[in-house]
């Protein structure tokens, strides 16, 4: 069975002026379909780079990535755009929903971008928004929601286009415990229900509740395996 | 994402700002109804000159003779013979012979009248109609009597309108007045078309210093025929005079051409001047289509990240300059006709001359259409920052 994601010697370097920053160093990991892995590491140890190459945000600087089967390590701008609408669901720290459209508006978002009928994208977002348990707060704007809904129309969008793998960076650093229990029990009823899910935070006792943690320091990675056996 | 999407995403960015978004616009009005309103302006005094010139008669030819050291001169009867030997072209000939004496009605002596020798076609070439009389004869001609019809002006000035049977004298001598013009111009005022004496040519001639006829006018069949008829003109009277300076040959439907052109040429370098607060207009637009990208730019990164590519963005954003300015268009084509109207009324009140300012559909639907264009173009660096933009910077921005 072929990984859903690879990295192979994989590096990303940003030079800032005389000296290179290596957020990424020679990181090589496979995540299977249908896994729980959470990557974790201190602040600036390099995890939302790797995110930004996960979700196809960004192209490593040497190295590859093989996203189901395919080297993406080189494609262009618009390339990894289509990509990223289908293969990907993003959940940020922030929501990052459009302020101006509805709950509804923003969980359709990416399946504007698909090129999706109106009536099938009402459907399928409507169908996300019940999912997260917000379907009579469709027509919402989210300045109209709590910062937990906020986080849980975001995790509707990342659904909506039923991608490949769910990237969610920091979901509950936002948010207050207990919501932040909420959406972590949300991604692992996604996770039970068959979904990939990729998890990025610095907070352990949230990295627990993954089957796997990938842990970081300086780019490398010194940690790979099942959650409840890493000694720390 | 479909054009309509796009469009209907730009039509609520608008709505959303909308003080912003009018003065965006303004510069676009502004061009707008400058262009609408100088194009309108211009039609309306082609319009104006065009009918002023045909009721100076533009199925005429006037020849005037200047004939320096020339050994002979044309006569009028060789004139007259011109015209009746090309029927095809000519329908009648009067000579002119405009004079500088002045005329004494009663005791009063008249500065401002025109007196002026004439054929007996005279009158029906230049369509004027008799409101009392008669007009001057050919035996009047050939007999040199002392005859003159007048112009409205002084009948009514003079007379009370009873002018026929009265006298004037010009240069001393007594003229009977045998018959009275209708008015001609729009106004009753000393000097002017009606302020006018004809008598016979063969007195007039006699009249002059060099006891010379220097110009004649003639009657075409059809101003389609300006050319050859003047042809015809010319190759007499070079015949004659074996020097084309020493002669003129005027058409006024040739004059009308060119002041047509002129009045185009102008136009159009007016309406070029206007065109330019288009194009500062459309720098406006992206001015602020550039600020839009930067505080919507968070916004560009998150459609990036959902899968949005650089043609989508690029697509939305050139539509919604377009959108801003296609109904900046609007609102200027119909400030432009308003405009259009008011200046209408405001020549006719202040010059007192009828020049309606026609808004030409063809010049609005014009503006429209280059002021969407202004907003495609100038809309296009601001759409193509915002579809570069990286989505991992765009998403971090604040
Ligand atoms: N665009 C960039 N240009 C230069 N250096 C960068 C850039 N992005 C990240 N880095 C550097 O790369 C390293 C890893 O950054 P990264 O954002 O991946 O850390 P992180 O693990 O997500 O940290 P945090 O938990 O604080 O979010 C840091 O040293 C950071 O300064
Ligand atoms: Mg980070």
């Amino acid at each position: 069975m072929t990984p859903l994601i690879e990295f192979r010697e994989l590096s990303k370097i940003y030079i800032m002026g005389d000296n290179e920053v290596r957020a990424v160093d020679g990181i090589s990991l496979t995540i299977m379909r249908g896994e729980f892995v959470a990557i974790v590491g201190q602040s600036g140890s390099g995890k939302s780079t790797c995110m930004n190459i996960i979700g196809c945000l960004d192209i490593p600087t040497s190295g590859s990535y093989i996203l189901d089967g395919h080297d993406v390590s080189k494609l262009d701008d618009d390339e990894l755009a289509e990509i990223r609408n289908r293969m990907i669901g993003f959940i940020f720290q922030q929501y990052n929903l459009l302020p101006k459209l509805s709950a509804l508006g923003n969980v359709e978002l990416p399946l504007v971008y698909s090129g999706l009928h109106k009536s099938e994208r009402r459907t399928r977002a409507a169908g996300a928004l019940e999912k997260v348990g917000l379907q009579d707060k469709m027509e919402n704007l989210p300045s109209q929601l709590s910062g937990g809904q906020q986080q849980r129309v975001s995790i509707a969008r990342a659904l909506a286009s039923s991608p490949s793998v769910i990237l969610a960076d920091e979901p509950t650093g936002a948010l207050d415990s207990k919501t932040g229990k909420e959406v972590i029990e949300l991604l692992k009823k996604l996770h039970a229900e068959g979904n990939t899910v990729v998890l990025i935070t610095h907070d352990n006792a949230i990295a627990s509740q993954a089957d796997r943690i990938i842990r970081l320091a300086d780019g490398q990675i010194i940690y790979n395996g099942k959650s409840d056996l890493e000694v720390l | 994402m479909t054009l309509l999407q796009s469009f209907q995403m730009a039509i609520s960015n608008i709505l959303a700002r909308k003080v912003r978004s009018l003065l965006t616009m303004l510069g676009i009005i502004i061009g707008v109804v400058a262009v609408i309103v100088i194009i309108g302006l211009g039609n309306g005094m082609e319009s104006y000159m065009v009918s002023s010139f045909q009721s100076m008669g533009t199925d005429l030819l006037t020849v005037n003779i200047i004939g320096r050291n020339s050994e002979r001169s044309i006569t009028v009867d060789e004139m007259y013979e011109l015209a009746y030997d090309n029927p095809d072209y000519f329908t009648m000939m009067s000579p002119i012979v405009n004079l500088g004496v002045s005329v004494k009605i009663h005791t009063e002596k008249m500065d401002a009248t025109s007196v002026t020798g004439v054929g007996e076609d005279y009158g029906d070439m230049k369509k004027f109609t008799l409101r009392s009389g008669r007009g001057i004869s050919y035996m009047d001609i050939k007999n040199r009597h002392h005859v003159a019809v007048i112009g409205s002006y002084i009948d009514d000035i003079y007379f009370g309108g009873y002018a026929v049977g009265e006298s004037l004298r010009i240069n001393g001598q007594l003229y009977e007045i045998v018959g009275v013009y209708e008015q001609e111009a729009d106004e009753i005022d000393e000097g002017n078309a009606d302020d006018a004496v004809y008598i016979p040519y063969s007195l007039a001639v006699k009249l002059t210093p060099s006891n010379t006829i220097n110009s004649y006018s003639f009657g075409m069949v059809s101003e389609d025929y300006v050319k050859e008829s003047k042809q015809i003109i010319d190759a007499k009277l070079y015949d004659v005079y074996e020097d084309e300076d020493a002669y003129i040959i005027i058409s006024m439907s040739e004059l009308l051409g060119i002041m047509s052109s002129m009045i185009d040429i102008m136009i159009t370098i007016l309406a070029a001047i206007a065109g330019i607060s288009l194009v500062v207009g459309g720098i406006g637009i992206m001015n602020i289509m550039l600020v839009s990208v930067s505080e919507r730019t968070r916004e560009i990164g998150i459609r990036k990240a959902l899968g949005a590519k650089r043609r989508h963005i690029m697509r939305q954003f050139v539509i919604e300059a377009a959108t801003t300015s296609a109904i900046g268009g609007i609102i200027g084509i119909i400030l432009g006709y308003a405009l259009s109207n008011v200046a209408s009324q405001i020549i006719l009140i202040a010059l007192d001359t009828e020049i309606s300012v026609n808004a030409s559909p063809s010049a609005a639907f014009g503006a429209f259409a280059i002021s969407a264009g202004i907003g495609i173009l100038f809309g296009y660096l601001p759409a193509r920052k915002a579809a570069m933009l990286n989505p991992i910077d765009a998403l971090r921005y604040e």
